[in-house]
């Protein structure tokens, strides 16, 4: 009966949807404030069926209702309870619904929070999340119903795959989901301003919040995907160039791009039909990831044709989506008047840069990852477009990006003196080779590969440093001064500050785990002690070990470092009962500076095991760098600029007060 | 369940011990094992979802490592080690494209996208600089000796 209500809910949100992406778009073109008003309430409707079908769902999980056919393929009675909630997204009907309760929940915050939109924009930009929303839930009741009976239940479910039973994958979808969603908010925001044909600095700094929380959520996602990658594969891989993966860094780096360029906008009235561009581009492929991966195309072109009625939806979805949003551009934004003028060396200078490199970086990305299914459709041959691609193109364009990430908040706007922002710089440059030294020196002459990523790594965080430095006049003024000026900084600059020092400090991750890794690969028996990296293991045991729903064999290893015994590794070997499946997991030791990680392989029989070692310098780097980046993202969030609203309104206010 | 749920898949085309080179494949002479290890990552496990043969634990991949390895015993350079490879299950098993004609989009397609927007950027600043080139229109006698007054504190 739950579920029965959870699917009416849906079909109620569908004609809801369709209510509000039709009516307040003709209130706004017709002048009428009622139908325009209509938007807001319907919006908080569509929150509330959808979520009540969500619920609904929900609930079949965790009572483990396996009448539904959605729950028994995906869950089973012995499941922890969080990865009974968590198996609500990890399949392709719960994750769509998922997905449309997020556009939901984005939907109803413009309409509870908007306060300060011009009722017309508002009514538009709600209508066309609403026809977002529209071609989603179409698509979920025809083609991907989760609340499909089956009849009869069976006594139990075939339990979620195991590798999804974990922590880090129970909250990955979730924040990718509140990313590639989010930026429907600037798609929907830039096609309103189009039917408008308005964009003005106003509308920048309507759209920034939703830009930034769309990029701090999606920021975290990949970086918690990548995370639980790293300790459950086995092998201590972070990225993989794996289309899916790609599916979610082409719209964070077109994402970051929008956040860039909006700056403009929202300073200096600028760059304005790019981006429009840039948003409509962000959500498109925010969509193109979704359904890649859920339309099965990248496994194999003829997945697509398993199912034929979800891959035709799912084609044409996007082709009125993507298209139509670009004939819109295309018809409008040439009317769309050009704003402030600046010379090539300036701040906007630096953020075209930045928006050229993370364009072509986007470009790169999607070339690479459509390319082979491009060449099977065409029957002109079969190829693989591996890591090896990818090194060789995409980080020759973020290399010159992140260096001139580092100069660019230096230069003014308008016009700049580069010269003047290189000095300022100087005692950056200096600890940055300071560091290439020390690794030098450390490492024994690696890589020069190793050696820029070093560079860059130490130009980000010291670069953002100076920055922070010269802004606050730190050592140029009196101590008590610069404090001021610290507490008196605007949250966005800390902001600034925070995710451009964490992105140099995950490329320091980044090269250690990739350049510096020490590995073994051996057969051990209990009572042997294995030497890595100044550390050594003693291997003390292996026994049996039983979890809820698995049976595992367990390692016990102790580490110590001269002498001192640091703590107790347990990697495990696990056979999960229902699925029948084995799952490494890894016991990893964290410190500030490395990663020992060791994964337990097969025996032998005769009582000696298959072990794989790592040392893995400067890895947790990476997430915490990660952590730096989305930090940066919400504190910037924070800033009271974004609250308060718009500066026309205050001035309105005043100029009636004054009056 | 987006970004993971096809390697997650995946895993069940994978044989199911989860470790890939095991130590008794390694070839004794370490300088020789590097390097089948640097083209064991190049090459594709031709049966699993994206992964280099150094990766997966797939019984293919381990039959294409030991052949990477015995071709290596042999004497073969890298190259020839990835030519015969290639030779026998196509270009699908680089993960490295070769440079041909059916790829020359994929290499040259970042460059020519990243040219392709250099160029506009320039030429849009060369001709927005360009339109703002007309000087403003000189101050009338009025503005001026406002702009005096201005200058002098007195207004």
């Amino acid at each position: 009966m739950i579920a029965e209500i959870g699917h009416f809910a849906l079909v109620l949100a569908l004609c809801v949807a369709l209510v509000q992406a039709t009516l307040p778009l003709i209130g706004a073109a017709r002048g009428h404030a009622g139908w325009m008003a209509l938007a807001g309430p319907a919006a908080l409707a569509q929150l509330g069926l959808i979520g009540l079908a969500f619920a609904a769902l929900m609930h079949a999980y965790i009572v483990s209702d396996f009448s539904l056919l959605n729950v028994a393929q995906n869950s089973h009675s012995t499941k922890p309870l969080l990865y009974k909630i968590s198996g609500v997204w990890g399949n392709h009907e719960g994750s769509m619904l998922l997905w449309v309760t997020i556009l939901a929940l984005f939907g109803a915050a413009v309409a509870a929070c908007g306060h300060s939109l011009p009722p017309a924009l508002k009514a538009r930009v709600l209508a066309v999340q609403a026809m977002i929303g529209l071609g989603f839930l179409l698509f979920i009741l025809v083609t991907s119903d989760p609340f499909l009976r089956l009849d009869p239940a069976p006594l139990n479910g075939n339990d979620l795959n195991p590798m999804l039973q974990d922590p880090g994958l129970a909250f990955h979808p979730p924040f990718l989901y509140l990313g590639y969603v989010g930026f429907s908010m600037a798609f929907s925001f830039a096609v309103a301003a189009l039917i408008e044909g308005r964009v003005d600095p106003a509308w920048a700094r309507w759209v920034r919040p939703w830009t930034l929380a769309a990029w701090s959520a999606l920021t975290a996602g990949i970086a918690l995907g990548s995370w639980w990658a790293y300790y459950t594969l086995g092998w201590g891989g972070w990225w993989f160039w794996d289309p899916v993966e790609n599916a979610s860094l082409m719209p964070w780096l077109a994402g970051t791009a929008l956040l860039h360029s909006s700056i403009v906008v929202e300073k200096r009235d600028a760059l304005k039909s790019w981006t429009i561009l840039l948003a409509i581009l962000t959500f498109s492929l925010s969509l193109m990831g979704t359904f890649l991966v859920r339309s099965g195309i990248l496994s194999s072109v003829h997945a697509f044709a398993v199912d034929p009625a979800r891959g035709v939806f799912i084609l044409a979805l996007l082709s009125v989506a993507i298209g139509g949003s670009l004939l819109l551009y295309a018809l409008r934004a040439p009317a769309l008047k050009a704003g402030g003028l600046f010379a090539p060396v300036s701040r906007e200078g630096a953020l075209v840069i930045n928006n050229l490199l993370l364009a072509s970086a986007t470009a790169t990305v999607l070339i690479g990852t459509l390319y082979p299914l491009f060449l099977d459709v065409l029957n002109a041959g079969k190829v693989s477009v591996g890591p090896p691609f990818f090194n060789a193109t995409f980080v020759p364009l973020m290399i010159p990006m992140v260096a001139a990430m580092v100069v660019g908040p230096l230069l003014p706007w308008k016009r700049a003196d580069l010269a003047g922002a290189l000095t300022r710089l100087a005692l950056a440059g200096a600890l940055t080779l300071l560091v290439v030294l020390i690794a030098c020196w450390q490492r024994g002459g690696p890589s020069a590969m190793a050696l820029a990523g070093i560079a860059l790594a130490a130009w980000a965080v010291f670069g953002a440093l100076a920055e922070w430095a010269g802004r606050i006049g730190l050592f140029r003024l009196p101590a008590a001064e610069s404090l001021a000026r610290a507490r008196a900084l605007p949250r966005a600059a800390w902001g600034m500050t925070f995710a451009h020092a964490g992105l140099g400090v995950a490329i320091a991750g980044m090269v250690g785990a990739s350049a510096w890794v020490d590995e073994r690969i051996l057969t051990a028996r209990p009572g042997d002690v294995i030497p890595l990296a100044g550390y050594s293991l003693s291997f003390e045991s292996v026994g049996e070990a039983t979890g809820p729903n698995y049976t595992a064999r367990r390692g016990r290893f102790t580490v110590s470092r001269d002498g001192h015994v640091l703590g107790i590794l347990e990697p495990e070997q696990r056979h999960y009962t229902v699925t029948g499946m084995d799952l490494t997991h890894a016991a990893i030791r964290t410190s500030a500076t490395d990663d020992l990680y060791l994964a337990l392989g097969d025996g032998d029989g005769s009582g000696a095991l298959t072990l794989r070692l790592y040392h893995h310098p400067l890895v947790p780097w990476l997430w915490f760098g990660g952590l730096m980046m989305v930090a940066g993202g919400l504190l910037s969030l924070s800033d009271r600029r974004l609250r308060i609203g718009a500066p026309a309104t205050r001035l309105r206010a005043q100029a009636a007060a004054t009056a | 369940m987006n970004a993971r749920l096809l390697p997650a898949l995946a895993v069940l085309i994978w044989s199911l011990p989860a470790l890939a080179v095991l130590p008794g494949e390694m070839l004794s002479d370490p300088a020789l094992e590097a390097r089948a290890r640097e083209i064991s990552q190049d090459l594709r496990c031709l049966v699993c979802q994206n992964q280099s043969i150094d990766d997966s634990n797939a019984p293919l991949a381990r039959d294409l490592r030991l052949l990477v390895r015995e071709r290596l015993k042999a004497g073969d350079s890298d190259q020839a080690v990835v030519d015969y490879v290639s030779a026998r299950y196509g270009d699908f098993a680089r993960l490295k494209p070769p440079f041909q004609p059916n790829t020359w989009l994929l290499w040259l397609g970042p460059l020519a996208v990243a040219l392709a927007g250099a160029a506009t950027v320039a030429w849009r600043l060369r001709r927005r600089t360009g339109a703002a080139a007309p000087a403003p229109p000189p101050l009338s006698a009025e503005e001026s000796a406002r702009l005096a007054r201005l200058l002098d504190g007195q207004e």
